[in-house]
């Protein structure tokens, strides 16, 4: 019996008027993969992250989420996500508490299983005793924790995080690293990182580079590096993305 | 999703409007303050000026603060209103607005609820307003702080979806000063909120004609004959009507394939 992608594109193109900002995109994240969408700013991973959660009009190509496609069952396919953007999101005047209950009230959970859940979640990324704080008190690092709690509230399959850990020190990166991994390994969620850091890409993750809205390589870490004969990701990544530049 | 959920769903954005509101000190200093500086200063220094004579719902001669009293109610409900616009803006830059747009629950929905929560909140400040007016002596009847609620919730609706609808078209926070000047000035100032119309009537018939059109008018009306028991049938008819077409077209330009919104990604 074949699983479907937790998360699957096919054929995805989208313009910005005359520009093309995506291009025949296709890849697929399977349950419990922890997926590395590689590329340099402008290469189109937020206009892909805001395609699949219907912030823009999806017109070319298809997306699918646990096999459901967006356009057909958008809704069901938003409660199945949990989401980080790339630009924070939190509401400074709220406590992370108050944040965490407008999340669970968006989602439709009551009050109780709203309190269960914040606690747990809010436990699990370190920042119990900062629940009553106003998110503006917060690091920058804190406010990603609170972020990725409150991504996890309405009990999602699938993780979208858009460039999660851009301004972190490395600590706190290595945190959000860490505990998004766990996730997949532990619990089976699936998870697509946007990133422009190479060093983001661990062993035995799954990678999609993407370049100026199209597609140029995807699979294991390890598989790339051998079929690039490269000795490192960053040299792999720079061939990739300087190849098609050069023909 | 089930009827509750969105129910819930509703609660917590207006329990974050709510908190919001009270977050913001001075937003909730300035929208009592505002009405009352007008009572206390405009209507006082114009008590002599502006003659009021016995016009419907009033049975009797009465002094111009309390002719203007609906006026100044319906003032909070646009202020409110155009800073709930404000905050969907200020979501929008600040990127809140984004976990809003993608919870799980239709999109014309989560604009009428954000559209009902700031409602909620403009309501409790009219009131508010209302009990700190006794000291003016504007005491309509006991039931008129009843039968006003339904004509406070009317203009709000109408109010903010007119805010609505204005969000959805502003690009930047900046932009919202042209808003006051454009938008709340004309309408606050074209209508009967400050002086009853047969007065402008006589004064210019084009001028008479832009406050009968002026839905901010008919929020006024309906607010004032509320407050005395009475329904002002015209009016309601024009905000009803005002409200459906303000909130369908910020429905739209809210909507990523269609709108101003679509428009915007594409610049």
């Amino acid at each position: 019996m074949s699983i479907e992608p937790a998360f699957s594109v096919e054929s995805l193109g989208h313009r910005f008027g005359q520009r093309r900002v995506l291009k025949d995109v296709s890849f697929a994240v399977a349950p419990g993969d922890f997926t590395v969408l590689l590329g340099l700013n402008g290469a189109g991973k937020t206009t892909l992250f805001s395609l699949a959660t219907r912030l823009y009009a999806q017109a070319e190509g298809t997306i699918r989420i646990f096999g459901m496609d967006i356009r057909e069952r958008m809704l069901e396919c938003l409660r199945q996500m949990g989401i980080v953007f790339q630009q924070p999101t939190l509401d400074l005047d709220l406590t992370v508490e108050q944040n965490l209950y407008y999340h669970c009230a968006l989602h439709g959970l009551s009050h109780r299983e709203a309190a269960h859940r914040i606690a747990a979640e809010i436990d699990r990324v370190g920042l119990a005793d900062q629940r009553g704080d106003k998110a503006r008190r917060l690091s920058g690092g804190q406010r990603r924790r609170v972020e990725i709690a409150r991504a996890l509230l309405h009990g999602p399959r699938l993780l979208l995080l858009d460039e999660p850990t851009v301004g972190l020190d490395i600590a706190s990166r290595q945190f959000m690293l860490d505990h998004v991994r766990r996730l997949c390994r532990e619990e089976g969620l699936a998870a697509l990182w946007a990133t422009h850091l190479i060093d983001e890409v661990g062993e035995g993750a799954r990678v999609v580079v993407l370049h100026r809205g199209e597609v140029r390589a995807v699979g294991e870490a390890a598989q790339l590096l051998g079929q690039m004969r490269a000795t490192s990701m960053r040299a792999a990544f720079e061939t990739l993305v300087q190849e098609r530049e050069a023909a | 999703m089930k009827p509750i959920h969105y129910f819930r769903c509703l609660a917590g954005i207006s329990i974050r409007e709510w908190l919001r509101f009270l977050n913001q000190r001075g937003r909730l200093f300035s929208a009592l303050v505002r009405p009352l500086v007008w009572l206390a200063i405009f209507a006082t220094g114009f008590h002599f000026v502006l003659g009021v004579s016995i016009i419907p719902p009033y049975e009797t001669y009465i002094p111009y603060s309390t002719y203007i009293a609906p006026g100044l109610i319906a003032m909070i409900l646009m202020f409110n209103g155009m800073l709930s616009s404000l905050s969907m803006v200020y979501d929008r830059e600040m990127g809140s607005m984004r976990i809003l747009m993608v919870s799980p629950l239709p999109r014309w929905f989560l604009l009428i609820a954000k559209l009902l929560a700031g409602v909620i909140v403009s309501i409790l400040q009219a009131y508010a307003f209302l009990l700190i007016a006794l000291i003016w002596e504007i005491e309509p009847p006991w039931y008129g702080y009843i039968a006003v609620l339904p004509a406070l919730i009317l203009s709000g609706l109408m109010l903010g979806a007119l805010g609505l609808l204005l969000s959805s078209a502003i690009r930047q926070l900046e932009n919202f000063a042209s808003v006051m000047n454009f938008v709340i000035f004309p309408m606050f100032f074209a209508s009967s909120a400050l002086y009853p119309l047969w007065h402008i009537k006589e004064a210019s018939l084009v001028l008479y004609d832009i406050c009968e059109i002026n839905p901010f008018t008919h929020a006024v009306e309906l607010i004032r004959f509320a407050l005395y028991g009475q329904i002002e049938p015209t009016s309601a008819v024009v905000l009803v009507a005002a409200t459906a077409i303000f909130l369908t077209l910020a429905v739209y330009g809210y909507d990523p394939a269609k709108g101003l919104m679509a428009r915007r990604a594409a610049e």
